[in-house]
């Protein structure tokens, strides 16, 4: 294991709203495990969705303002939680390999933007710099009796050739550590299909579709929650249940859990620095559960 | 089925600046219909991915702007991961998006709408502030807030705001919508 890994960190705006237990978590799992991160310095929104479906230079440029403050810590490498962040990031890196797109991005910037600070996810950086064989030595409290599914989303692995990381169809990355973490992993068949992203304000209906479907199916599988690394997924499953429910005739009460949130869990650090109150769908009841298995484990050793 | 003729309408400017933006190569498309199997949009579409596809071929400029699928495209790479001949077709529908705005097709308007409102709120904040934006979009649309209902879920969990956070660039941030907004205009 590489005992020095410092990582420029960029939590993205909903690390600062809805998504605030992915980002206290990320954070929290990374000092267990002596992960050091440095916060970008006055970042800024990497534009996510709308910019680029309004122009890549823009996009880009909202991004490379982001990749120059990093650029300026004196670190080449910067680790994001979120999906959408990711793409962008990496989007405006790749494409301003190319010399006349680096002229337009330029264009709309103060100085030159860096074209070398490369941006991974937090999930890709315990997997391949950490190693799971070592999260697996640092576990203290194992995930006895949780049945978990492990859902990805659309974007976290796609295109496959700018994020370089897992799978783009049957990504392992969190099965896997879900699994060093104790918990029974069920294969979820709708890993990388889409909830409905963005659509929740301007297209319900949509979101109430697909993310239903996603819910219906961990419930199929017995699932008794879903582990994302994405907030705009958690979010459209957790907070958009009961929304789910009403608009399906469905009655799930399936906990939607961040993987660093459970990671967090295992290496024995407590709910509320995880932020585990901070779910709509409450987990306290699989909490407990997973607890006492452990106990029965432990008298029966 | 409405049928179109194609050899009057073929717009070959269309097709050029499609695969000169995009950077694919559109006669690749051989119409399997792999990307419209796997698009989670399908059934909201007005004119499905791979039709999309073979009109822009065929240089259908206005058929394939005005299409609303371009709006509801929420760019979830699996046509793009799927299409046995690697065209980033995800990336294409990105481009025509782009089109689309420029020759002022907005769809039914209301995901744009939203979009343009996400914009002005990084545009004015340097980050997104969720509450601006969403006062912005239902001011915008003239919508009842459809969400009235986890108002007495989410608050108590301390997860919005009501002030944007601060940050000492944003009239950096600004500089770029601005920059952006002159460049466009040119
Ligand atoms: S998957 Fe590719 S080849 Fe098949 S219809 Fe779609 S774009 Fe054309
Ligand atoms: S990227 Fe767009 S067109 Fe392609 S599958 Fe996803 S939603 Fe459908």
């Amino acid at each position: 294991m590489n005992t020095s890994l410092n990582y420029a960190y960029y939590p993205g705006c909903s690390s600062t709203g809805t998504s605030v237990e992915y980002d206290m978590s990320s954070r929290a799992i990374c000092a267990a495990l002596g992960i050091q991160l440095q916060d970008v310095p006055d970042w800024s929104c990497c534009g996510s969705t709308p910019a680029h479906t309004v122009d890549h230079s823009l996009s880009s440029a909202l991004s490379a303002r982001n990749l120059d403050q990093v650029a300026s810590m004196g670190l080449d490498s910067c680790i994001t939680p979120c999906p959408s962040c990711l793409a962008n990031l990496k989007t405006a890196k790749h494409k301003m390999q190319d010399e006349n797109f680096r002229d337009k991005v330029n264009k709309l910037l103060e100085k030159p933007a860096n074209t070398q600070v490369e941006t991974k996810s937090v999930l890709q950086i315990l997997v391949e710099d950490y190693g799971i064989e070592n999260i697996k030595k640092k576990v203290v409290k194992p995930l006895t009796g949780l049945v978990v599914g492990a859902y990805y989303g659309c974007i976290l692995n796609r295109p496959a050739e700018l994020m370089q990381f897992d799978s783009r169809e049957h990504p392992m990355a969190m099965d896997n550590i879900m699994e060093a973490l104790g918990a029974t992993v069920v294969p979820f068949p709708l890993k990388v299909e889409c909830c409905g992203a963005s659509f929740g304000i301007p297209r319900k209906d949509v979101v109430m579709r697909l993310s239903g479907k996603l819910l219906d199916t961990a419930q199929e599988i017995g699932a008794l929650a879903l582990v994302t690394a994405c907030p705009l997924c958690q979010m459209n499953l957790d907070m958009r249940q009961s929304q789910i429910n009403r608009a399906n005739g469905t009655k799930h009460n399936i906990p939607i859990f961040y993987f660093t949130q459970l990671l967090g869990l295992a290496l024995g650090l407590t709910e509320k620095e995880l932020g585990m109150d901070k779910l709509c769908v409450s987990p306290r009841t699989l909490l407990n559960s997973i607890a006492k298995e452990e106990q029965i484990k432990e008298k029966a050793a | 089925m409405k049928v179109i003729n194609i050899n009057s309408s073929y717009d070959s400017d269309f097709v050029r600046e499609v695969e000169e933006e995009s950077g694919q190569k559109l006669n690749l498309c051989y119409q399997c219909g792999k990307c419209t199997a796997g698009c989670p949009y399908t059934d909201e579409y007005d004119i499905s991915v791979s039709q999309i596809m073979r009109l822009t071929q065929a240089g259908q400029k206005e058929k394939v702007l005005q299409s609303n699928s371009l709006w509801l495209c929420a760019t979830c790479e699996s046509c793009t991961s799927r299409c046995p001949n690697e065209i980033d077709v995800a990336l294409i529908m990105d481009v025509l998006r782009h089109m689309a705005r420029r020759e002022g097709y907005t769809g039914t308007g209301r995901v744009k709408t939203f979009w343009d409102s996400f914009l002005s709120s990084v545009e004015k904040n340097g980050r997104v502030f969720e509450v601006g934006l969403l006062v912005n979009y239902i001011s915008h649309t003239g919508r009842f807030w459809t969400d009235v209902d986890l108002g007495p879920k989410v608050l108590p969990k301390g997860k919005i705001h009501f002030k944007p956070t601060e940050m000492q660039g944003k009239k950096e941030v600004a500089k770029i919508f601005m920059r952006f907004n002159e460049e466009s205009a040119k």
